[in-house]
């Protein structure tokens, strides 16, 4: 069984910050491949088009027969034939969390693997394999008990390979809205050590403001991503405490291109969502970056709860459709970025939230909690994207069998 | 299989060891020259005489052989780059004498040659091959020593083979290096300090792995007849195998190809393991030289414990192995490693040893595995090398 | 024109006889601006981006780029802002006249009601009761509402917010028809965020400061500060708008010249 993770102390300030380096991130564009489906928290691999064989490592051919290669989603099951723990390694970020165990997986789908192992597996056992992310955004097979073992969260390797909240700080960006409100207490239930939950107006009273403070590990602080000193201000004082982010400003605005869409509500919403995610991210990154392998409670993620519309439009919230789409591709940008410093960047995709802005909507609508629920996940998981709740998964399913039939869909 | 044709009127002759060191600010480029020199010292020849050149490195990068032709003022007519690294030896040799015997060329030169410069054993890792970028580094960069760790786990649990037997080899090794000059680790090793070495990666320690070093080996590939005018002592090939990829589908690596080639080989040098005054089998880990001496016809894979305690490895013992003390003992400098036990095989057998001579050597096998392009060796080789004539 | 009076004027100027008292809240992303229900456009509060400070983009200096409403911050309200005065003529900030920026001013001190009362309401009867005291407004004066709010700003209660609405001072229907047309005032000057009352969406007309103002032509100047530096009479008001093409509005920088010490 693995140990309990025990609550990180405070710095002692004496002692300097061990740097954040990431495992060797060279790789194929077929692994690459495979990381934008770990990313998905999908277990896929290759399989010939034409013999079905399952192939590892990633290949551009099939070796059985030289047909072609597709992703497919694989078994996970697999059986350790052999096992090593490794002591010495000339690698920046191994050689800070020796030892390391790896083993040589039989995979039910196939091929042999090398993998990671989870502190509870052993040489001969059977385990369920994931396809994580690595803290440099590559794919990484990681053999997991086959069947739960006490505190198996917390294993040492594992944690690298996720952005677990349990005793870390997190920033959640809109304190004041019903989703960063959920997001909070989910997080805290989690195990989050602190929820700093962003205020943009402190002047303001808002709903849901005495539950809020009557939150035992929450705290309100003043932040509001349209003003770049607010936003530096609070990274000054939270810069080297926060080690998630998690960001749920949104300003959703109705209303076409050309019938019913204001300029002004466009404006007002790539100022919050699009400029507001670039201020966070210019404010909090880089202090986060310094402390991305720092124990315990390392700085490990940025989330963004984003539309999913943004990968298609949407018909009735162009304006809101097209920070969602800029927003989606900062976060891009943006991952590529903070890879080389070993932070996940995130992306929750929500369908149209059930709030005041969507009454006109017809449900399904995505409730709070749920989008509560998938940024937990996506922490746990170490995954990039992750679709909260069935409208969001319905849209990103369509756009990636068929993106110009899913975007006509949406628009129309 | 039909079998092999013999490599009548080819000879190989003038084993070369450039001295290693631990790390050289010099290139590959330059380890090459210095190997080039001595051949040049020991033939009378110079840079326009050869008229071949095969070439193995992993450090000459960006260079190939041809940039390395042109650095050295070589001008052959038939060349070749060995990629196989820790087998690329007995490869050169194979090719060199099939070119020799056809007359593609009449002397060709074959030079292995790498430098270790501070951390570029690191680097040359990191770039050593796609599926390990892929597959093998990122699971926690133990480099070789982790794979290799892999397979000593399967294979010790497999064939009940104990550490004691991996001590064994290794210290008969370092018993055989004491007398090698060139060796860059000179003092003994007890079978008690091999026991209680650290570990490396479980359960592989740390007389179980090479010492990476700069070096350059090389020899000479000729016809008898131009081996005589030059003075040269000379060995024969009786025969050679090579094999690349074989047992893909074992999960884990217990066997090489040899174990697919080796009835050929003894069929077509019309000899068995038992006539083999020694043997010099590629020795990057233990495992690698027992799977080797099972693979080789020399026991059966299930009786390698007892046969290991059966036998005594050093120079005077029953089954003389790796008598230069071998990369684990002299270190291994690159490509130069997988020459190694060709210069030193060759060397007994023309009775001109670096260290002590096996009494009345006649026989050398020599044997090559290279390549871990994921989680195996892929390539290996071997060869029977029979002395011709002392000069 | 007499050349000595504005000779006069600067000596007063630079010996203090004449002291100048700044009526302009800072401009900074915290001010508040016009809270309106979330459905309908929104003010956009003041905002700042550096452009250069001596660095990288810019090695020898400093500059912003800003962004704001017309009505954000301390702001002057022209005729075109409102409804009522869409069809007079000269109602844009270009358009008026620059004779009109500089005014006199009778501050009508409230803060004792209002401190009591956030609803108070100015009416025509407390007016001519405060002339009865003070004296009548001449013409062309800006009519300034002293309530204190001011003191207020960084604070909750300087918008007052409640759940039923905005709690400030400010005139009803009848206060303002007498000052526009008994007393023929420039504008309405005050501190709070607006020249009408918190609840005045509430009253018959709805929000008539600005309804009768700006129907008439008149201005409106808001979110001012230090009211209660400024003599009940004699003090002259500038309030420049910035020369917005057709702006119904504008940010600006308010001063006042009062009488000084004599030396």
């Amino acid at each position: 069984m693995t140990d309990s993770l025990t609550p990180p102390r405070r710095k002692d300030p004496l002692k300097m910050t061990r740097a954040g380096h990431v495992p060797p991130t060279l790789r194929s564009r077929a692994a690459k491949a495979m990381a934008v489906r770990a990313g998905q928290g999908r277990f896929v691999l290759q399989a010939c088009d034409s013999c079905a064989a399952a192939v590892y490592p990633p290949r551009d051919r099939c070796p059985t027969c030289w047909g072609p290669l597709s992703w497919r989603d694989q078994p996970q099951g697999a059986e350790i034939e052999a096992e090593t723990m490794i002591r010495t390694t000339t690698d920046l970020f191994f050689r800070k969390h020796l030892p390391w165990r790896i083993g040589a997986a039989r995979l039910d789908a196939g091929p042999m693997a090398i993998v990671h192992l989870h502190g509870d597996v052993r040489q001969g056992d059977r385990v369920c394999m994931e396809l994580k992310l690595d803290r440099g955004g590559n794919p990484a097979l990681f053999a997991m008990p086959e069947v739960e073992t006490p505190n198996m969260q917390d294993d040492p390797q594992l944690r690298v390979f996720t952005a677990d909240p349990k005793y870390r700080r997190i920033l959640v960006t809109d304190g004041r809205g019903p989703v960063g409100q959920a997001v909070a207490q989910a997080l805290i239930k989690a195990g989050a050590q602190t929820v700093f939950l962003g205020n943009a107006d402190p002047l303001m009273r808002f709903p849901g403001q005495e539950q809020v403070a009557a939150l035992e590990d929450a705290e309100l602080v003043p932040l509001n991503l349209t003003d770049t000193r607010s936003t530096r201000e609070l990274a000054t004082q939270l810069g080297g405490r926060v080690d998630i982010v998690v960001n749920t400003v949104g300003l959703t605005r109705v209303g076409g291109v050309v019938f019913g869409g204001k300029l002004t509500d466009l404006q007002a919403g790539f100022d919050t969502e699009v400029t507001g995610l670039m201020r966070l991210a210019q404010a909090f990154g880089p202090a986060m970056s310094g402390r991305s392998d720092d124990g315990v409670n390392a700085a490990s993620a940025i989330v963004d709860v984003t539309s999913v519309y943004g990968l298609t439009g949407k018909a009735g919230f162009a304006g809101a459709a097209a920070s969602a789409a800029a927003r989606l591709s900062l976060i891009a940008g943006l991952r590529g970025e903070m890879q080389r410093s070993g932070i996940r960047v995130m992306s929750v995709l929500t369908g149209p939230v059930d709030d005041d802005r969507h009454q006109h909507v017809p449900p399904p609508k995505t409730p709070p909690v749920q989008i509560a629920k998938a940024v937990v996940e996506a922490l746990i998981k170490g995954q990039e994207t992750t679709c909260a709740g069935d409208m969001a998964k319905d849209v990103m399913d369509r756009w990636q069998s068929d993106p110009l039939l899913a975007i006509r869909e949406e628009n129309q | 299989m039909a079998r092999q044709r013999s490599y009548d009127g080819a000879v190989v002759c003038a084993p070369v060891t450039v001295p290693y060191v631990r790390f050289s600010p010099e290139s590959a480029h330059w380890w090459t020259g210095a190997a080039l020199q001595e051949l040049a010292r020991l033939t009378g020849l110079g840079p326009q005489d050869f008229d071949g050149f095969c070439f193995a490195s992993f450090s000459a990068v960006p260079d190939s052989v041809v940039g390395i032709v042109q650095h050295l003022g070589l001008s052959p007519r038939w060349m070749d780059h060995i990629p196989t690294g820790g087998a690329s030896g007995v490869m050169a040799l194979r090719r060199a004498a099939r070119a020799v015997q056809a007359r593609d060329a009449e002397i060709v030169a074959c030079v292995a040659a790498d430098t270790n410069q501070i951390d570029s054993f690191r680097k040359t890792l990191a770039d050593f091959s796609r599926f390990s970028q892929d597959a093998t580094y990122p699971y926690g960069f133990g480099g070789p020593n982790a794979t290799f760790a892999l397979i000593t786990d399967h294979f010790m649990r497999q064939y009940s083979v104990g550490r004691e037997c991996f001590a064994k080899i290794c210290v008969a090794q370092r018993d055989n290096a004491l007398s090698n000059p060139y060796a860059l680790m000179k003092t003994p090793l007890t079978h008690e300090q091999y026991m209680n070495a650290r570990p490396i990666s479980d359960p592989v320690h740390l007389f179980d792995c090479v010492m990476p070093c700069a070096g350059a080996e090389a020899f000479i590939v000729t016809t008898s007849k131009l081996a005589e005018a030059l003075g040269l002592s000379a060995a024969r090939l009786r025969a050679t195998i090579e094999r690349h990829n074989a047992f893909a589908a074992d999960p884990v690596q217990t066997r090489g190809g040899w174990a697919r080639d080796i009835d050929d080989l003894w069929r077509a040098a019309e000899c068995k393991p038992t006539d083999m005054d020694m043997v010099q089998v590629y020795d990057d880990y233990p495992v690698i030289v027992a799977m080797q001496m099972a693979d080789m016809g020399f026991c059966k894979k299930s009786d390698l414990a007892e046969f290991i305690a059966a036998n005594e490895f050093t120079i005077a013992g029953s089954l003389p192995l790796n008598t230069n003390g071998g990369q684990l003992s002299a270190g291994q400098a690159g490509a130069a490693g997988g020459f190694q036990n060709v210069t030193e095989g060759l060397r007994q057998v023309l009775h001109c040893p670096l260290g002590e001579q096996v009494p009345d050597a006649r026989h050398a096998l020599v044997s090559g595995f290279g390549l871990v392009n994921y989680d195996r060796g892929v390539c290996t080789s071997a060869a029977v090398l029979e002395q011709e004539v002392l000069r | 024109m007499n050349q000595s009076l504005l000779s006069d004027l600067a000596e007063a100027l630079s010996s203090g006889q004449v002291r100048c008292v700044d009526l302009t809240n800072t401009l900074s992303p915290d001010f508040p601006v016009m809270v309106l229900p979330p459905e309908l456009g929104q003010c956009a509060p003041f905002r700042m981006e550096t452009v250069s400070r001596y660095d990288e983009n810019g090695p020898a200096w400093y500059w912003n780029n800003i962004s704001l409403n017309e009505h954000t911050g301390t702001h002057f309200d022209a005729p075109a802002h409102w409804v009522t005065g869409k069809d007079l003529p000269s109602n844009t900030v270009d358009a008026i006249s620059a004779q009109e920026f500089m005014a006199p001013a009778a501050v009508i001190d409230i803060s004792t009601e209002a401190a009591t009362d956030h609803n108070f309401v100015v009416t025509r009867e407390f007016l001519e009761n405060w002339e009865r005291d003070n004296g009548t407004v001449p013409p062309r004066h800006w009519i300034a509402l002293r309530t204190d709010w001011h003191k207020r700003v960084g604070t909750p209660e300087y918008l007052n917010l409640k759940e039923d609405g905005a709690h400030s001072p400010g005139p009803d229907a009848g206060a303002v028809e007498f000052m526009v047309h008994e007393r023929d005032c420039v504008g309405l000057a005050v501190e709070t965020v607006g020249t009408d009352a918190g609840q005045a969406i509430h009253f018959n007309p709805p929000l008539p400061a600005h309804s009768i103002l700006h129907g008439n032509g008149r201005f409106g100047l808001q979110c001012l500060t230090n009211l209660d530096k400024l003599p009940t009479f004699g003090a002259i008001i500038v309030a420049c708008p910035l020369k917005i093409e057709g702006g119904s509005g504008s940010p600006l920088r308010v001063i006042a010249m009062i009488q000084g010490e004599a030396t």
